[in-house]
């Protein structure tokens, strides 16, 4: 049986890792690993832009995975930051500790 | 058959067609609303704009000259009528539109027809004797002047009710005599007693009022239109092939009801007995003389339906019937003198009633009027009567033994000549003796019923009314010979206090007391010659359509059975008077003392205990009603259930929302992937 690399691969593929990533985000209790699991989420459209992209034959798909990455690069930065104030702010890395938005 | 009925409608369509011809004609009759200006004037002046500091000798005679005012206008409007031929006495006079909503075409306008000026006449008129009379009766009174912006009120109301020229404007005048008669039942509203009787007769006439709004919607619904010019002759044309249609049959009774509620007639009748609570000027003038005849009046002027309800008018005649002998025998054991009066006044109503009901429309309006002269002179002779034992208990100081008791009276026809005579006069009028009003207009309604039996109708309206005519003659010279004869039986040392009333007074009394005595002769019976009933000639032009809507054409009782009629009237109401003169000269009884009330006395003198039935019948299990539902529906379910329900199913949801809201971050992770979800499901699923 001949197995050729196709579209529906990638998306599968990209559904996996979004999964993946949501599930992280929504159980684990370390800020880092959420933020990895964001990261995760992000990655995993980019790959159905590339994807389509290819698939289409059209290069915007690629042209906007470019900005997607700069725009993440970015919101890491500043992300990481939150994460440091966080810590010194709480002495962990426990998203539980964040309940100030409570009363 | 048909072809006769079909000429019949025809005829009333060449009546109505001929009337409107004639309005085109008419005589320009718009100072008719000074009738009503002159009383608004009245009420204006005494009511809004003259102060505390006006002597009350100059708003008794402002009110009292209003009112004379008014009665000098209802002359004129009587002799331009009289200068008119008789089958174009009814003109329109319309003021201006009032309701003009689709269909629904009112205007605020008068009809000026006989019946309606008969009605003027004896409201003004009554109403300036009775005005006068009242400037010495309220003498010295504290709200004297709101004694006299009330009554004007009253005469501006009544004479609404009688000029309208449709039911809704009747009904404006009807609504507002209750109120003025309300506010006047209650007039020395400081005791509890009085305050309530005002509202019990307010509560009462309102059962009544709802049975005029059902009548009105019907008519409406089925003729479309409620002016009289308009709806009777629609009403023929509807109705005059197809007799005692179910839904005339549905008016004339709910007319009955308004008319048993405004009228005093069984089993309504409960409230003008307390009524009795208002100044004497107030119980002889409108719970006696004009406003308790405002049913009388909207039976007569609805007299078409009841020709062509037949069944409906019997209900009339037996309802009118029936009031008259249970008012009658309550009054034969009553001791206070209004009350005594008071249900003679119910007893009266009940002839005229009974009058419409058998289709005597002209000879009910006839003893209306003969009425409203001898009991507007027996109300205000009682005035007198109890104004002078006032005086007599007022000289010993003594304020604890009541001035109205006739057990506490005698002997007072020395004391008080003018006062006897006059009260005589009108007792022997109320007792058919021949020769005066009453007689003339009780024998007309008594023929009339004895025609109507004759030619196929019931007897028992002509038997109870004679029975009633006995029983009123008894129970009338008890009342004179226990008040006037025998001795004086009030507290010792008061009898030098009596004294007669003032001029004001007693001027009123001999004016009432000529119209009591000669104010029959305008309807001699038929025994004398044919055209000799003027009255019932004047009001012919009135009731005419209505008989010949059905051509009734009621058989003429011959001459001899006429005169026997009278001979058969006559004897019962002299055996009535023989009767008490037996008891109380003769014999010299004296009313019997509250606590030695026994047997079927006793059922009377507690007048059938009525007012416990409705106690027990009606206002307890109401009362019971609305507390059970007021603790039990209203506290616990709309409270209790839908108030604090409210509250409670808000607080739980607050309660239940509260813990989304942990400040988690983690959960809100959470809820925003959930919407996510169902977002994009409910996206899939479309």
């Amino acid at each position: 049986m001949e197995m050729t690399l196709g579209l529906n691969h990638y998306l599968i593929l990209a559904a996996i890792m979004f999964c993946i990533g949501m599930v992280g985000v929504l159980t684990r209790r370390n800020i880092l690993i959420i933020f990895m699991s964001v990261e995760l989420m992000l990655n995993s459209a980019n790959m159905t832009f590339i994807a389509f992209s290819h698939y289409l034959m059209n290069p915007e798909g690629m042209v906007f995975t470019f900005f997607t990455l700069t725009v993440a690069a970015a919101e890491v930065g500043v992300g990481l930051a939150i994460v440091v104030t966080i810590f010194r702010k709480t002495e962990s890395l426990d998203i539980r500790k964040l309940n100030l938005l409570k009363n | 058959m048909d072809h006769s009925m079909e000429q019949a409608v025809e005829q009333v369509h060449q009546a109505a067609d001929t009337v409107v011809a004639a309005a085109a004609h008419a005589p320009d009759l718009h100072y008719a609303i000074w009738l009503l200006l002159f009383p608004l004037i009245g009420v204006v002046f005494n009511g809004l704009i003259l102060r505390k500091n006006i002597p009350e000798k100059m708003t008794g005679w402002l009110g009292s000259f209003m009112i004379i005012a008014s009665f000098a206008v209802a002359v004129k409007l009587f002799f331009e009528l009289l200068k008119l031929d008789p089958h174009l006495r009814a003109i329109d006079v319309t003021f201006f539109q009032w309701l003009h909503v689709g269909s629904l075409q009112i205007d605020f306008a008068f009809l000026i027809d006989p019946l309606s000026v008969v009605m003027i006449l004896v409201v003004t008129g009554i109403s300036s004797l009775i005005h006068i009379y009242s400037i010495g009766y309220m003498h010295d009174d504290p709200r004297f002047r709101v004694f006299f912006t009330y009554m004007n009120l009253f005469v501006f109301f009544m004479l609404l009710l009688v000029l309208g020229n449709s039911y809704p404007v009747m009904f404006i005048g009807w609504e507002g005599v209750g109120l003025a008669s309300y506010l006047l039942i209650g007039f020395w509203w400081e005791d509890m007693a009085k305050a309530t009787a005002g509202m019990k007769a307010f509560v009462v006439n309102r059962i009544g009022d709802f049975g005029v709004l059902i009548a009105m919607f019907l008519m409406f619904s089925h003729l479309g239109t409620l002016t009289f010019s308009e709806v009777f002759p629609a009403a023929a044309n509807a109705w005059s092939n197809d007799i005692n249609n179910g839904v005339v049959i549905a008016i004339g009774l709910m007319l009955l009801l308004g008319a048993a509620g405004k009228s005093a007639q069984f089993p309504l009748y409960v409230w003008l007995p307390d009524a009795m609570a208002g100044p004497t000027p107030v119980s002889a003038l409108i719970h006696a003389a004009t406003m308790v005849t405002a049913g009388v009046y909207m039976l007569a002027r609805s007299n078409m339906f009841y020709m062509l309800a037949p069944t409906a008018a019997y209900v009339v005649a037996m309802v009118g019937a029936v009031t008259a002998l249970f008012a009658a025998t309550i009054g034969l054991r009553q001791n206070d003198i209004k009350k005594v009066l008071a249900y003679s006044t119910v007893s009266q109503l009940g002839y005229m009633v009974m009058a419409c009901g058998v289709y005597a429309f002209g000879a009910g309006i006839f003893h209306l009027m003969t009425h409203a002269f001898f009991k507007a002179l027996l109300f205000l002779g009682s005035g007198a009567v109890i104004h002078t034992m006032h005086g007599g208990l007022h000289h010993i100081n003594d304020h604890h033994t009541d001035p109205q008791d006739i057990r506490n009276m005698g002997g007072l026809r020395k004391k008080i000549p003018i006062t006897y005579w006059t009260f005589l006069l009108a007792t022997l009028a109320i007792s058919g003796i021949p020769g005066f009003s009453g007689f003339f207009s009780k024998d007309e309604i008594l023929a009339y019923s004895f025609m109507n039996f004759n030619s196929g109708g019931s007897i028992l309206p002509y038997a109870l009314g004679l029975i009633a005519a006995g029983i009123t003659a008894f129970y009338m010279f008890r009342l004179v010979f226990l008040t006037f004869f025998g001795k004086y039986k009030g507290p010792e040392g008061s009898e030098e206090g009596l004294h007669e009333s003032p001029g004001t007074m007693t001027i009123p009394l001999i004016v009432l007391a000529i119209l009591s005595v000669v104010g029959g002769w305008i309807g001699l019976p038929a025994v004398f010659g044919e055209h000799l009933n003027k009255f019932a000639g004047w009001l012919d032009p009135v009731f005419h359509p209505g008989f010949e809507a059905v051509r009734y054409h009621p058989e003429h009782l011959a001459v001899p059975m006429e005169w026997a009629l009278i001979a058969v009237a006559v004897t019962v109401s002299l055996i009535g008077i023989i009767l008490a003169w037996n008891f109380y000269m003769k014999q010299k009884r004296q009313a019997i003392p509250d606590d030695q009330q026994s047997g079927f006395g006793k059922v009377l003198w507690q007048k059938y205990y009525v007012d416990e039935i409705y106690d027990a019948g009606v206002i307890r299990p109401l009362i019971n009603t609305c507390h059970f539902l007021w603790k039990q529906f209203d506290e616990k379910v709309i409270d209790g259930g839908m108030v604090h329900g409210t509250a409670r199913t808000v607080r739980w949801g607050g309660g239940v929302l509260r813990t989304l809201q942990g400040g988690v971050v983690g959960s809100y992770a959470v809820m925003m992937v959930i919407g996510v979800i169902v977002i994009l499901l409910s996206l899939y699923i479309r």
